[in-house]
């Protein structure tokens, strides 16, 4: 954390970019969701992703794994340019990882099983090596002990970090967050965010879609206000809460932060 | 209590269980909360009394009381000075009893359809039995040895000793067993294709799977047999036009898998996008996707109704007697048409027969159908 760039306008060098964003319009029919967007994030790099809700956030980051469509610009994730092409997608989907606001666990499978499934049939992993490695992963999210139980009988928070560990499973080295701890209860918003916060310390690449400004003071490289699809600013944590230049983002601040 | 003074309250003497009050328990309180508890209920109980005394005790009388029992021809249940009102004939059951079950099968043939039936049921049971060992070969065996050994037992081998017996000579249980079974094993994995072609994004195949669905579930499974009997023949030259069983199965077959497909579209309609999403995430491809997430959930939740479907479908194998099939109804029907056998009660005794069977194995697999539902709730997976 204590190696951010000076000035975020800086663009990091191309070896070092995990995600290049340029010049990306998406339309739903008439309504144009995301207006030019263009963003360079850097290996290693954790960015908070705020704004208004209908403001994009989602969309954005759903197009970084081609979960979304566009019709206009370019996105390059660990230098391979995402096409149409399937091969490239999923050369893509295996690099990077999701966590979602519905955790999206699947309900007819054990956590331990969440966890293997894709090592094994994406990966082509050895049951027993997959097994090895979930229960690696279940330990740091510090969940181990219910590696052979249905999601449906674990705790938002705890389902949320299940999520997280099959995710790592895949060994990703980009992570995307959609608001994930939105969904939850109060008091496992915590559990969820340490286990984030722990990631972060590991130096993976993080984009977070959330409203924790707690966290993203503590752990982002950058914070990103986005509204009405475009990026309104991009400034490391200190300036964006204590020194915001856009009104935009004044008035959002002023509205989650009594 | 006062010893104590406002502190609150500490027993002093443990409290004895007692008997519950007599009204509520035993078989006089079973019948007071249940039967007569007020007086609509008491008025619904009597009726209920006047219903079984009216109807099912003359019932018992027919088929079990009055019955007759044995008897070679018409004359064991005719009305005679011995027995003035006889009840169901069932002497002609019994002596058209093999009939029933092989139709015109070669007697001396006739252990290999038992050598089938054993074979289907020691797969049926491996397969629906959930724990048993080694479900995986079951399913090969179900799928991939039964067929084949099936074919070889029923319609024969010359080269390994079994005389060809033609499918005109098939009838009874044989035939409704055989159209059943081949109905429900195709329709499920058709019907899960056509449903996955359906929800395609890719035009054509869309197309396909929509009009082959709507075409089949808009005209009545008759006209399928029609067809499949009919036209069927009018594609492909005469020499290599299939056996008249095997044009009704395609038809059944068919029929079947267009219900089926609309079945397992309302059991993948019910799966979130969330679990496409995250499998999508992982990197599944669509077939692992579909295979490994959204199948097994979307099969779960519409288990009743797949089982509902195959109920239809077993019942529905009666209709195969329109192009010409001896399915286990039309042998009963042929049978009581012998003036060896007429008597006013035959008809009706071969047709409760009838409805006993078909009711035996539909009933079974509702109750099979139960039983995999409690287990899979219990198991948490909802």
């Amino acid at each position: 954390m204590q190696d951010r760039p000076g000035n975020p306008s800086v663009a990091p060098p191309a070896a070092e970019v995990a995600v290049e964003i340029a010049g990306l319009h998406k339309w739903y029919g008439d309504f144009h969701v995301l207006r030019d967007i263009n963003l360079k994030v850097a290996r290693g790099e954790r960015i908070v992703i705020c704004g208004p809700s209908g403001g994009g956030k989602s969309t954005l980051l759903r197009c970084i794994n081609r979960l979304e469509d566009w019709q206009r610009g370019r996105i390059v994730v660990d230098g391979v340019e995402l096409t149409d092409d399937p091969k490239r997608i999923l050369a893509v989907r295996r690099d990077v990882g999701m966590v979602f606001q519905q955790f999206n666990l699947f309900p007819h499978l054990t956590v331990l099983e969440n966890c293997t499934l894709a090592p094994i049939w994406v990966r082509h992993m050895p049951k027993r090596d997959a097994e090895a490695l979930a229960m690696n992963y279940l330990a740091r999210v510090k969940i181990p002990e219910q590696a052979d139980k249905y999601p449906a009988r674990l705790s938002g928070g705890q389902q949320q970090r299940v999520a997280i560990a099959r995710a790592l499973c895949m060994n990703p080295n980009i992570m995307l967050f959609d608001e994930p701890t939105s969904a939850l209860d109060p008091e496992m918003v915590k559990e969820v965010l340490d286990t984030m916060v722990e990631l972060a310390n590991d130096g993976i690449t993080m984009l977070v879609v959330s409203h924790e400004m707690g966290f993203a003071r503590q752990v982002a490289d950058r914070v990103i206000l986005m509204d009405d699809g475009q990026i309104v600013e991009i400034n490391g944590p200190k300036n964006f809460f204590d020194h915001p230049q856009h009104e935009r983002t004044r008035s959002f601040l002023r509205q989650i932060i009594h | 209590m006062s010893a104590i003074g406002d502190q609150g309250y500490l027993r002093a003497l443990p409290a004895e269980p007692l008997s519950p009050p007599p009204a509520r328990s035993g078989m006089f309180g079973w019948l007071r909360v249940n039967l007569f508890s007020s007086p609509a209920n008491v008025a619904l109980t009597l009726l209920c009394l006047l219903f079984i005394a009216l109807v099912v005790l003359p019932l018992v009388r027919f088929f079990l009381i009055d019955a007759v029992w044995s008897g070679t021809d018409r004359d064991a249940c005719l009305a005679s000075a011995a027995q003035p009102h006889p009840g169901a004939c069932w002497a002609f059951v019994r002596v058209w009893f093999s009939y029933f079950i092989y139709g015109f099968y070669p007697l001396g043939e006739r252990w290999r359809v038992d050598l089938f039936f054993l074979a289907l049921a020691f797969g049926v049971v491996w397969l629906s039995w959930l724990s048993a060992p080694r479900r995986a070969i079951g399913a090969v065996y179900f799928f991939v040895v039964l067929p084949v050994l099936s074919f070889v037992l029923l319609h024969g081998a010359p080269p390994i000793g079994l005389k060809i017996v033609s499918t005109s000579l098939w009838g009874g249980v044989l035939v409704t067993i055989v159209v059943a079974t081949i109905g429900i094993v195709v329709s499920l994995p058709l019907g899960i294709l056509l449903a996955l072609g359906r929800r395609s994004e890719l035009p054509v195949v869309k197309l396909v799977a929509v009009g082959f669905i709507e075409f089949v579930r808009g005209v009545p499974v008759i006209t399928v047999l029609f067809m499949a009997s009919v036209m069927l023949p009018l594609f492909v030259p005469e020499r290599l036009a299939p056996d008249k069983l095997v044009r009704a199965l395609i038809g059944v077959a068919l029929f079947a898998s267009a219900y089926m497909a609309e079945v397992v579209r309302g059991g993948l309609a019910a799966i979130p996008r969330g679990q496409y999403e995250a499998a999508r995430a992982l990197g599944l491809t669509y077939w692992p996707m579909m295979g490994l997430v959204v199948l097994p959930q979307a099969l779960r939740v519409t288990l009743p109704n797949i089982v509902n479907t195959f109920i239809g479908l077993f019942k529905d194998t009666t209709l195969v007697f329109v192009v010409g099939i001896f399915d286990f109804l039309r042998t009963i029907e042929a049978a009581r048409a012998d003036p060896a056998w007429a008597a006013p009660n035959i008809a009706v005794t071969g047709y409760v027969f009838a409805a006993l069977f078909y009711f035996a194995c539909c009933y079974g697999m509702s109750r099979y159908a139960r039983s995999v539902e409690t287990r899979l709730a219990r198991a948490g997976r909802q």
